[in-house]
Formats: C-alpha cells, sequence, structure tokens
C-alpha cells in the first residue's frame, strides 16, 4: 500500500515541475527534484515555461502578423475572417471598457488575450503525451501549460502595472499620482492611512491578475492530474478497475470540455482587467 | 512553482510581444477594417441616394405623364374646337358659294329672260310692223311711226 501511495504522490509531483535550469559551476544543469529547483535560487530559468510561452506568442504573432500583411478591405476570407472577428472582439471590449485615448491599449489587449488564450489550451492535451515526446529527447520534466507557472503569469502582471504606473505618472503628471496615493480617500490628516489604503490597492492589482490566471489553470491541471490517475490504479481486470478506467475517459472529456470555457473566460478576465487597469491609470480621480 | 528569473524573461517577453503586435499587426488589420468600414458606409449611402433619386425620377415622371396627359386632352379639344370651325366655316362657305350661286343662277336666268323679251320684242315689232303694214299699206310710213311702235313695244 505504501509504494503505492509513493508513487502516486510522486506522479503528481513529477507532473507539477517545470524544468528548472540553471548555469551551475560553469555549466548548464537541469532540476531533478523540486528541492533541487529550490537550491537553484533566483537565477534559475523554467525551460519549459520559456519555450513554450514563446512557442505560441510567435504562433499568434505569426498567424496574425501573415494576416495583417497581406489584408485587404475587400472580402475576407478564410483566416482572414477569423482575425478580423477576433480583432472586432478585441476592439469592441476596449471601446466599451476603456475611456481614454491611447493606440497601445488595444493591440495590448490583443497580445494578452491571444498569448494567454493559446498558452491556456495547451491544457486540454493530454498531460502524459507530453512525456512521450520529452522522454526521448532526455527531459526529465516538461509542463506543457505555461500558465501553470506563477512566473509566467506573474511577469505578465508585471508588465501591465508597469504599463499602469507609467500611464498613472504620464496622464497626472508625478505629484497628481503621489497625491491620488496619498491625499484620500481620508484628506491629508489621514496620510499614513491613505498611503496603506492605495498602496494597497495598487499592490493589490498585479498580485490578483496573476494569481487568478494561476490559480485557475493550476487547479484545472491539478484535476486533469488527478482524473489521470484514476486509470492508473488499474490492477486486473476487475469491476472496479473497469469503473475506474471508464470513468476517467469520461471525466477527462467532461472536465476538459468544461477546461475550453475557463480557458477563454480566463483569458478574457485577464485582458478586461488590464484594459480596466490601465482606463483607471487614464482617469484623474474626483 | 518557485519564482525565478523566469518571472524577468517572461516580462520581457510579454513587452515584445506586445511592441510587435502594436507595431506590425493592430494598425494594417484595423486599416484595413476601417476602410471596409467606409467602403461599406460609402456603398449604403450611395444605395440611399439611388433610392432617393429613384423616387424623385418616378415622380417626375409621373407628373410629366400627368403633363402630357393635360397637353394631348388640350390639343384634342383644340383640335375639336378647330375641326368644327373649319365645318362652319365650310358650310358658311358653301352657303355663300351656294348664295353667289343661286345669284349668278336667277342673273342668268333674268338675263335670258330679259334677251328672250328683247328678242320677243323685236319679233313682236317686227310681226307688228308687217301686220300693220299689210293692214294699212302703204299709208303707214315705217320711218314716221317708228316712235309710235318703239313706245308700243316697250309696253308690251
Amino acid at each position: 500500500m505504501s509504494t503505492e501511495d509513493l508513487t502516486t504522490s510522486a506522479y503528481i509531483k513529477h507532473h507539477l515541475q517545470n524544468l528548472t535550469c540553471t548555469i551551475q559551476d560553469g555549466h548548464f544543469h537541469c532540476a531533478h527534484s523540486a528541492e533541487e529547483a529550490k537550491e537553484m535560487g533566483f537565477w534559475a530559468f523554467n525551460m519549459d515555461t520559456l519555450f513554450m510561452s514563446l512557442m505560441l506568442g510567435l504562433l499568434f504573432l505569426f498567424l496574425f502578423g501573415r494576416v495583417a500583411k497581406s489584408i485587404s478591405p475587400g472580402e475576407p476570407r478564410g483566416m482572414q475572417n477569423f482575425v478580423e472577428w477576433v480583432v472586432e472582439f478585441i476592439d469592441s471590449s476596449v471601446r466599451g471598457s476603456f475611456t481614454g485615448r491611447n493606440a497601445m491599449v488595444a493591440p495590448l489587449a490583443l497580445s494578452v488575450f491571444a498569448w494567454i488564450f493559446l498558452m491556456n489550451l495547451m491544457d486540454l492535451v493530454p498531460i502524459d503525451y507530453v512525456s512521450l515526446i520529452t522522454e526521448p529527447l532526455g527531459i526529465g520534466h516538461f509542463k506543457l501549460v505555461p500558465t501553470t507557472d506563477p512566473n509566467a503569469t506573474m511577469g505578465m502582471a508585471i508588465g501591465v502595472f508597469l504599463l499602469v504606473l507609467f500611464y498613472s505618472i504620464k496622464v497626472k503628471g508625478l505629484g497628481g499620482f503621489i497625491g491620488e496615493l496619498t491625499l484620500q480617500p481620508f484628506g491629508k490628516f489621514g496620510l499614513p492611512v491613505n498611503l496603506f489604503l492605495e498602496g494597497v490597492n495598487l499592490i493589490a492589482k498585479p498580485i490578483s491578475l496573476a494569481l487568478r490566471l494561476f490559480g485557475n489553470m493550476y487547479a484545472g491541471e491539478m484535476i486533469f492530474i488527478l482524473i489521470a490517475l484514476m486509470g492508473a490504479s488499474w490492477v486486473s481486470v476487475s469491476f472496479g478497475s473497469t469503473l475506474l478506467f471508464g470513468s476517467q475517459i469520461l471525466l477527462s472529456l467532461g472536465w476538459a470540455i468544461f477546461h475550453i470555457l475557463i480557458v477563454t473566460l480566463q483569458a478574457f478576465i485577464f485582458m478586461t482587467l488590464t484594459i480596466v487597469y490601465l482606463d483607471m491609470a487614464h482617469q484623474e480621480h474626483h | 512553482m518557485n519564482i525565478n528569473a523566469t518571472l524577468i524573461a517572461q516580462t520581457i517577453m510579454f513587452a515584445l510581444f506586445v511592441w510587435f503586435c502594436m507595431k506590425y499587426v493592430w494598425p494594417p488589420i484595423m486599416a484595413a477594417l476601417d476602410a471596409r468600414n467606409k467602403r461599406i458606409a460609402d456603398g449604403l449611402a450611395a444605395a440611399e441616394r439611388g433610392k432617393n433619386e429613384l423616387a424623385l425620377a418616378s415622380k417626375r415622371s409621373a407628373e410629366m405623364l400627368r403633363e402630357a396627359k393635360e397637353k394631348v386632352s388640350e390639343i384634342i379639344a383644340q383640335g375639336d374646337k378647330r375641326a368644327s370651325e373649319i365645318v362652319e366655316e365650310a358650310k358658311e362657305q358653301a352657303r355663300v358659294e351656294g348664295e353667289r350661286i343661286v345669284a349668278a343662277a336667277k342673273a342668268e336666268i333674268e338675263q335670258e329672260v330679259f334677251r328672250a323679251r328683247e328678242q320677243l320684242r323685236t319679233q313682236v315689232t317686227s310681226v307688228a310692223l308687217a301686220g300693220a303694214g299689210k293692214i294699212l299699206g302703204r299709208e303707214i310710213d315705217a320711218k314716221a311711226h317708228n316712235d309710235l311702235l318703239d313706245k308700243l313695244v316697250a309696253e308690251i
């Protein structure tokens, strides 16, 4: 019994482990366990996250860039139709939530939406199929979904946060921005309280952005792993084993279909919040 | 699952993707969409204009048709009037001509009568002369009694 518990938890750990690599003692080295990855400290890279997010980002830019290059105002066909549909959807979302005038917000929203959508979509690839490719290549761990890595979601959220800071200062001036942080809601005599409240408010934006996406995708991935475990408990041709195996098929199908919704929804939420935060950065407070 | 330098790399990657999208992807697509929007709006406006023009033209053609009908009926009325006038004139002319012919005929008849009477008179005169001559013989000088005879002839 104890050996089976060990393999089960090892299976889960294996699937939640990034391919963390660093340069140690002058040579490239990848971690084999979570502890080893932790010991590498800050200056290590999750190669799988970087690789997948780069590839998916390039895929998005390639598909859309190719259409953008050859686009004509005439009758749209095929891929152009799809791209236009997406672009119009993003454009109407931006027009609905963003009241300022900034040519950067809409392309930003499109990039955020498409990139996150593609990264989330990797969740639908059966989790154990990845190792069919990575194992022969000698890669021990490979997480296919970059958004289940907090580094990826946090990285994007920091990007958005920097833009919020930049536009807050650009639109309101440094004084205006600091005033906004310190002089409300209780006036200048409640300055420490104001600073605390507004500071939390400000910091909460990137944290909530990053953790919402990460949490949702991580939990989804976790459930896929747990569902995948059901069939692994096959011992012999018995009623119990067959039931579990059948349940795995049905449940992973059901969860995958449900996940299509989550994939899109989380990308949409991240995009909408990005637009809203930037809109707040552009607005003068009363 | 620990935070490491991937964070920085992801932020840079994110910035580059957004920059590329802003520079090369979004503007041409939006430009094309705007161009198409404008084209459709223009097309709709042109269709609307065409419809208005059609309505105007059909109104104008109905107007012209009405005017033409009016003119035609006017012309017909004029024609009728003229025709009756011509008939009247012709009647008048015919009447005048008839009268003229009648008058001429009468005149001719009178002339004929006069001539016949004249002839008759001369013949009567000669007959009377001959008769008188025969009755009176030599006693009557034709020359001396010619005046008397002429008076007699005129009385006849």
